[in-house]
């Protein structure tokens, strides 16, 4: 197991988006979570990756405690979030949105010193190739598409190499002939790690899951297989039914 | 193709940039009378901090309304060593001196102050002075940055507190007389290390230090700027919440920019107060603080050569007018400002930029023309 979460709780203002939660991740495991809008999904991974404080409760990434950690210690243990909407750095280009996200020096004086080393040439020819981007190196991220983006977006996660993925609806807004790409794409880079998706679509989750969490007001309604939530009465009734 | 550098800056237009800047800052001596000359190296000056903004503001996103404290800083640094120097030698205020067994400065003589402040003591050494000017202001600069930055204290906020620091700093020194020589600063000092700074000769070489030391800023600047420290500024200028899941703390990076800025200002006030004999609560203030952003605003906040020709224009036009209308030569320079602001927001290097942009493409449309003798006209270029 690389992550476990256990009562995990947060309220905003009295309401409680995240309410006593759990959930365990094992290695390897690609996990998806579904729900209905407001059922507390995105928060719940705001929470893991450093974003958002719970109330109440405890994220353990491979044993260390992640709640008292501040967004970029989490990021170097580890832990590499992909937001709902594209987040690349719209003014540097491709190449340079690859080099920033390449896990090494990141203090000041040695980014200040920081040379491309023969590595780091071949792993953004590597995660550029992979994100279908090597023909784009020098363009401004700010004129790809937005498809584009959000493949950029997962290769500035692969240059990180997390050992934890967290992906927000990762196709969003992509034609289908994009969808089909990145699915193929996160079948490929969650080998070997661990990954948390949230999705709304059902076809994709099918596609991609090992394990799916459903979660309804901020609690777990349903875990397991994608035929097993698909079957759970409760499930039925809140969400696929509907 | 033009080539571009990393920052999307033409080449050749920032290299025959600072190639001209290099010819013109040179040829002043000869050209220009010691007077002019005495003008242009104040003029100078004040270049370091618009260098600065730059980094801090143009990349760093971060607009700092107070870079007249740290200019102040270096100022007062070096104002408090000559001015040591110059109670030691004179014989101003002899009698009192004597009678209180210290050479005092002159203006703690008038303001019976009778033991020289403790934190004035090390201001005898050079090195001491040398040393505080490069590290007290940024170092002040990195810890008031760090702990706002860390907090999420940026954006018109920390302008306000860097603003609001500024003006405490003027306002402390007016009233602290007896300390700080109060409103009219610490002047009346003719030697460094016994040498006149006042003689045609010295002024000569201490304006060359201050080209070459302006020279040297830029080029730390660009230094900075293709790192990936550069880079990196540029990220969280435009999207901070990502470059902490990067990875990056940015409170370091943007307090590192800071700092930097604050070395560039204090550096400059020191050399100003070398050269113009003077340190003054008048050039620590906000009204300076804010006429280095103009400079920097001027010359194009993305350009580190342009922010040098920023502030050479505005202090031309300012001693220009002053000189020939001096009625109404304050409105004029605000006509400038505006006239900037309105038909060149990205200030003087990005007009130029735009113009080198819309020429290329003349000479491409004309040597792409089937009767044009093209290879001519590239040349020609």
């Amino acid at each position: 197991m690389i992550l476990a979460v256990t009562d995990l709780t947060v309220s905003f203002d009295g309401f409680c988006a995240v309410d006593g939660l759990g959930l365990a991740v094992d290695e390897d495991e690609l996990r998806c979570v579904i729900g209905p809008n407001g059922a507390g999904k995105t928060t719940l991974l705001d929470m893991i990756c450093g974003k958002t404080r719970p109330t109440r409760g405890s994220i353990r990434f491979k044993g260390r405690e992640l709640t008292e950690m501040i967004e970029y210690e989490v990021t170097r243990v580890g832990v590499g979030r992909k937001f709902q909407t594209p987040s690349t750095y719209e003014d540097l280009t491709v190449l340079e949105n690859l080099e920033i996200s390449y896990p090494k020096k990141r203090g000041v004086i040695g980014s200040l010193f920081f040379a491309r080393d023969g590595e780091l040439v071949d792993k953004v020819d590597a995660v550029a190739r992979r994100i279908y981007l090597a023909e784009h190196l020098h363009m401004k991220a700010g004129s790809l598409s937005h498809g584009q983006k959000q493949w950029l977006e997962i290769g500035m996660l692969l240059m990180q190499d997390p050992e934890l993925l967290l992906l927000d609806e990762p196709v969003a807004g992509m034609s289908p002939r994009e969808r089909e790409r990145t699915a193929e794409l996160l079948s490929g880079i969650s080998a070997g790690r661990s990954t948390i998706v949230i999705e709304h679509d059902m076809a994709f989750v099918r596609m991609i899951a090992h394990k799916v969490t459903v979660m309804h007001q901020g609690k777990v309604l349903a875990e397991g297989t994608m035929d097993d939530v698909q079957h759970d009465e409760r499930v039925i009734e809140v969400y696929l039914g509907g | 193709m033009a080539a571009e550098d990393r920052n999307g800056h033409d080449r050749a237009l920032e290299a025959a940039g600072l190639t001209a800047l290099a010819v013109l800052l040179l040829s002043v001596p000869w050209a220009l009378d010691e007077f002019r000359q005495q003008l242009a190296a104040k003029y100078l000056c004040f270049a370091f901090p618009a260098v600065g903004l730059v980094l801090l503001w143009g990349y760093g996103g971060i607009l700092s309304l107070g870079q007249g404290l740290y200019f102040g800083m270096g100022s007062y640094f070096m104002a408090m060593f000559l001015k040591l120097e110059a109670a030691a030698q004179t014989n101003t205020g002899s009698a009192l001196s004597q009678f209180y067994g210290s050479s005092l400065p002159d203006f703690m003589v008038w303001n019976s102050v009778e033991v020289l402040p403790w934190w004035w003591r090390p201001f005898h050494s050079l090195s001491f002075t040398l040393a505080a000017i490069v590290v007290v202001p940024p170092l002040f600069a990195f810890l008031l940055g760090y702990a706002n930055f860390r907090k999420r204290v940026g954006g018109v906020y920390f302008s306000i507190i860097t603003l609001a620091l500024a003006a405490i700093a003027s306002i402390v020194i007016i009233g602290q007389q007896g300390y700080t020589g109060g409103v009219n600063g610490i002047t009346d000092f003719k030697t460094f290390l016994g040498i006149d700074i006042l003689s045609g000769g010295v002024k000569r070489v201490l304006y060359f230090v201050t080209v070459g030391a302006l020279f040297a800023a830029v080029f730390a600047g660009r230094f900075v700027l293709a790192s990936r420290t550069g880079r990196i500024l540029v990220a969280i200028r435009d999207r901070e919440d990502r470059v902490r899941f990067s990875g990056y703390n940015p409170a370091t990076f943007k307090a590192f920019a800071f700092a930097a800025a604050a070395l560039l200002a204090s550096i400059g006030g020191a050399l100003f107060t070398l050269q113009e004999g003077l340190a003054s609560p008048s050039l620590v203030g906000i009204v300076p603080s804010i006429e280095m952003v103009i400079y920097a605003a001027v010359g194009g906040r993305l350009s580190l050569v342009g922010a040098v020709y920023g502030t050479l224009l505005v202090f031309s036009a300012k001693t220009f007018f002053s000189e020939h209308f001096p009625e109404v030569w304050l409105y004029l320079l605000g006509a400038l400002f505006i006239g900037v602001v309105m038909f060149m927001p990205s200030g003087l290097a990005g007009f130029a930029e735009r113009l080198l942009q819309a020429a290329r493409r003349g000479l491409v449309a004309a040597g792409s023309a089937p009767a044009a003798p093209a290879p001519k006209q590239v040349e020609a270029k």
